[in-house]
C-alpha cells in the first residue's frame, strides 16, 4: 500500500467498513458517525505524543546518535527518569530506519548528552540498539528537556519534518504515548458532536501507543512492546452499560482494544485503574469486550494485521487487503482507515459482492496528487503503524 | 475541579489538588494568581518569558512548577502544553493572563506600526487560542470523568470600551473576549466553561507602563483583583454542580 505523506488529515480520505456478516463497503471517512447506532458505545485512546526523537551524542566515542523513547513502566507525570529506548547511530528520519546505522557499541554506564539532557545507559536490553536508561536532574528538567529539545518520531515516508502539533490529536491529553495513536486523528470536534447526536457514548482510555518500528527485524518482531494504559471509571461505566443494553463496543485504534482486553481480567469484566498490557492480540485471542474497531489500514505481517485476526478470518482479511489495494487506499498513520466489526461466530465471510456506496465525491488517489504515490513507496520492512 | 463540598463555607478546599496552569505567572495578577492558588491548596504549573523571573517564584514557591516559554511564540505553545501535562497530568483550570499593552508609551492607532498590532494580537489572542486548543483534550478529558474544567481569559473594559491610544491592546482584548464567548457556547455542551473576566484597574506593572503617573491609590492591589476572580470561578463552579460532587480528576 501506499504510505500518506504529508501529516494532514485528508478531508478525502476513505474507509473501508466489514460488517459482522462479512460484507464490504467504500465510504467517505467523514461518514463515520453513520456507522454509529443509538447506544453504541465509542472508546478511543486520548494519549498525547511525546516528543520521543532525542539527536544528541554518545559521549564515550563522540558518536552522533538518535535515541528514540520506546517504553516506560507507568504514566505517571513523575515517573520519568527512566525509559526502554531505541538507539540508533547518526542520519535522521530522511534515512529509512532499516538502513539506519547502529549505534556504537553501548555499555552500561555510557553518558549520553541528548541535547540539553543528561543520560546514562543503566543496561543493555539483549540487542545491540535496545538499551534501558536513565535521565539525570530534577522531573522538571526532564519534562524541560523532553519538551524542548525533543521531537516527534518519525519516519522516511513523510518528508518534511513533522511538528509535536502534527503529533497530537485534537482529542490528545497525557502526553505518553511514543508515537501518535492515530485512530484518534480522525476524532475532530465536529466529528464528535456527531457522534454523540447520535445519543453514542463516547470514552477515552489513555495508553502509552508505542514504537512502530525499529528498523530491526528480530526487534520488530517483539512489537508492540509492553505498554502502560489507564482506564478511567467513565469508560468502564459506559462500556458495562453497553454491554448490559446489548450495544456495541467500537474501538478507535488497537491501542484501546489492547488496553480494554488486557484490563478485562479473566472473568471479562472491566476495571478501571493503571495497568500494562504485555498480550499480542492475535487469532487465538478471544476478544471479550470490543466489538468492532476503527483503525489504520495496514500490511500483512503487522502486529496490527494480526490483531485484526481476532476480528475476521483470513479469508476476509485477504479480501480486505485486495480491496485496499485495488481502491488505492493510503497507510501509515495519516492514511485511509478500516472499520471492522468482530464477525459473528460460524459465519463465513467471503462475500465477494462489495458494495461501493457513493462517497462524498473523491476519487482514490486525490489524497496525494501533488507528489505521485509511488514516491513514497513503504519499503516491505517498515513496520506498519501500531495503534 | 474539585467540588466535593455542598455549602460555601468549604470553598477554599474546593481548590485541593486542582490542577491549574496560569501564564504569565511571574507579576502581576499572574503572579498573585498562582500565590492565592497555592494556599488554597492547588497545583499550579505557571508560565512567563523571563527565565530568572521564573526561577524567582520557583525559589519562593518550590511546590510550583515553572515553565519558561513565550505564548506568543507558535513554536513554543506545544512545548510548554507537554510542560504543563508533565507537571499536573491534566488541567482542570487554564487561566491565560499573559498580556502584552501594545506599543508604548501608547500611541494612537494612526501611529501604530502594524508589526505591533500582530505582536499584540499574537500574545493577547492567538496565544490563548493555541495554548488552550493544545490542551483542549486534556480539558474535555477533566469533564468525561466528571469534573468542571475552565478556561478563564482575563479581558479588560479596553475589550467593550473604546479608549484612544488603546487600539491594539483594546482590539486584541476585544477579539479574545468574543472568541472566549463562542468558545463557551461551543464547548458548554461537553463541560467545559470559558470565560472572560475583567479584574478591573490594577496596580501592576502592566498598568504602569500604560499610565505611568496613574495614583496607586486608586487601583485595585493585584492580590484582590485575583481573590476576586477565584470568587467569581467559585460561583461558576457551585453554580453549576448545585449540591457538588467529588471529582475523580481532582482527587488524583
Amino acid at each position: 500500500m501506499i504510505a500518506a505523506s504529508t501529516p494532514t488529515h485528508r478531508r478525502d480520505a476513505k474507509l473501508l467498513v466489514v460488517g459482522p456478516d462479512g460484507k464490504l463497503s467504500h465510504i467517505a471517512r467523514t461518514n463515520f458517525p453513520a456507522l454509529l447506532r443509538p447506544g453504541d458505545v465509542v472508546i478511543a485512546n486520548d494519549a498525547a505524543t511525546l516528543p520521543a526523537s532525542l539527536f544528541g551524542s554518545h559521549l564515550p566515542t563522540g558518536a552522533k546518535i538518535e535515541v528514540r523513547l520506546a517504553g516506560r513502566e507507568s504514566l505517571d507525570p513523575h515517573a520519568v527518569r527512566y525509559f526502554s529506548a531505541v538507539v540508533f547511530g547518526g542520519g535522521d528520519f530522511h534515512t529509512p530506519t532499516e538502513h539506519r546505522p547502529n549505534p556504537p557499541e553501548l555499555r552500561s554506564g555510557d553518558a549520553l548528552q541528548l541535547g540539553p539532557i543528561h543520560a546514562t545507559v543503566v543496561r543493555l536490553l539483549d540487542h545491540p540498539r535496545l538499551v534501558f536508561l536513565r535521565f539525570e536532574g530534577s522531573t522538571n528538567e526532564i519534562w524541560q528537556g523532553l519538551a524542548r529539545h525533543g521531537r516527534p518520531i518519525q519516519y522516511a515516508y513523510i518528508p518534511t519534518p513533522l511538528g509535536l502539533w502534527d503529533a497530537w490529536t485534537p482529542i490528545a491529553g497525557p502526553p505518553v504515548a511514543f508515537e501518535p495513536p492515530s485512530a484518534s486523528f480522525i476524532l475532530n470536534w465536529n466529528t464528535l458532536d456527531s457522534i454523540t447526536r447520535r445519543k453514542v457514548q463516547f470514552g477515552t482510555i489513555t495508553h502509552a501507543a508505542g514504537i512502530s518500528s525499529t528498523g530491526d527485524p528480530s526487534l520488530d518482531a517483539r512489537l508492540p512492546f509492553n505498554e502502560p494504559y489507564r482506564i478511567p471509571e467513565a469508560a468502564v461505566n459506559l462500556v458495562q452499560d453497553a454491554r448490559t443494553h446489548g450495544r456495541r463496543v467500537i474501538a478507535v485504534g488497537t491501542t484501546v482494544v489492547r488496553a480494554l482486553e488486557h484490563a478485562a481480567g479473566a472473568d471479562g469484566e472491566l476495571r478501571s485503574g493503571e495497568g500494562i498490557a504485555t498480550q499480542k492480540i492475535r487469532l487465538e485471542t478471544n476478544l471479550r469486550v470490543v466489538d468492532a474497531i476503527l483503525t489504520g489500514t495496514h500490511e500483512p505481517g503487522s502486529s496490527h494485521y494480526e490483531l485484526l485476526r481476532a476480528f475476521v478470518n483470513d479469508e476476509t482479511l485477504d479480501f480486505i487487503d485486495r480491496e485496499l489495494k485495488e481502491h488505492r487506499y493510503l497507510t501509515h498513520e495519516f492514511g485511509d482507515s478500516i472499520f471492522v466489526e468482530k464477525i459473528a461466530s460460524g459465519q463465513t465471510a467471503t462475500n465477494r459482492e462489495v458494495m461501493v456506496p457513493v462517497t462524498s465525491g473523491n476519487n482514490a488517489t486525490t489524497g496525494n496528487s501533488s507528489s505521485g504515490p509511488e514516491t513514497f513507496l513503504p519499503s516491505h520492512s517498515y513496520m506498519p503503524h501500531v495503534t | 475541579m474539585k467540588t466535593d463540598s455542598g455549602s460555601h463555607a468549604d470553598q477554599a478546599t474546593i481548590w485541593h489538588g486542582t490542577r491549574v496552569a496560569i501564564t504569565g505567572g511571574t507579576s502581576g495578577l499572574g503572579r498573585a494568581l498562582v500565590n492565592i492558588l497555592l494556599d488554597d491548596g492547588a497545583e499550579v504549573a505557571f508560565i512567563a518569558r523571563n527565565q530568572e523571573n521564573v526561577e524567582g517564584v520557583v525559589r519562593q514557591r518550590p511546590e510550583s512548577h515553572g515553565i519558561v516559554g513565550d505564548v506568543s511564540r507558535k513554536n513554543d505553545i506545544y512545548s510548554i502544553a507537554t510542560q504543563i501535562l508533565g507537571a499536573l497530568g491534566g488541567v482542570d483550570l487554564l487561566i491565560n493572563n499573559a498580556s502584552s499593552l501594545g506599543p508604548v508609551p501608547l500611541v494612537p492607532l494612526g501611529d501604530t506600526n502594524c508589526e505591533d498590532l500582530e505582536l499584540t494580537l499574537q500574545t493577547n489572542l492567538l496565544g490563548p487560542f493555541r495554548l488552550t486548543k493544545a490542551l483542549l483534550g486534556s480539558l474535555a478529558a477533566t469533564a468525561r470523568e466528571g469534573g468542571h474544567p475552565i478556561v478563564l481569559n482575563i479581558s479588560s473594559d479596553a475589550a467593550i470600551n473604546a479608549y484612544p491610544n488603546w487600539g491594539a491592546y483594546g482590539a486584541s482584548k476585544a477579539a479574545l473576549h468574543h472568541l472566549s464567548h463562542i468558545w463557551d457556547q461551543e464547548l458548554s455542551p461537553l463541560g467545559i466553561r470559558v470565560l472572560s473576566l475583567d479584574p478591573g484597574d490594577m496596580d501592576t506593572p502592566l498598568h504602569s507602563l500604560a499610565i505611568p503617573d496613574a495614583d496607586p491609590s486608586t487601583l485595585t492591589s493585584p492580590e484582590s483583583a485575583a481573590r476576586e476572580l477565584i470568587a467569581k470561578i467559585e460561583e461558576v463552579l457551585f453554580a453549576k454542580e448545585g449540591a457538588p460532587k467529588a471529582t475523580e480528576a481532582a482527587i488524583q
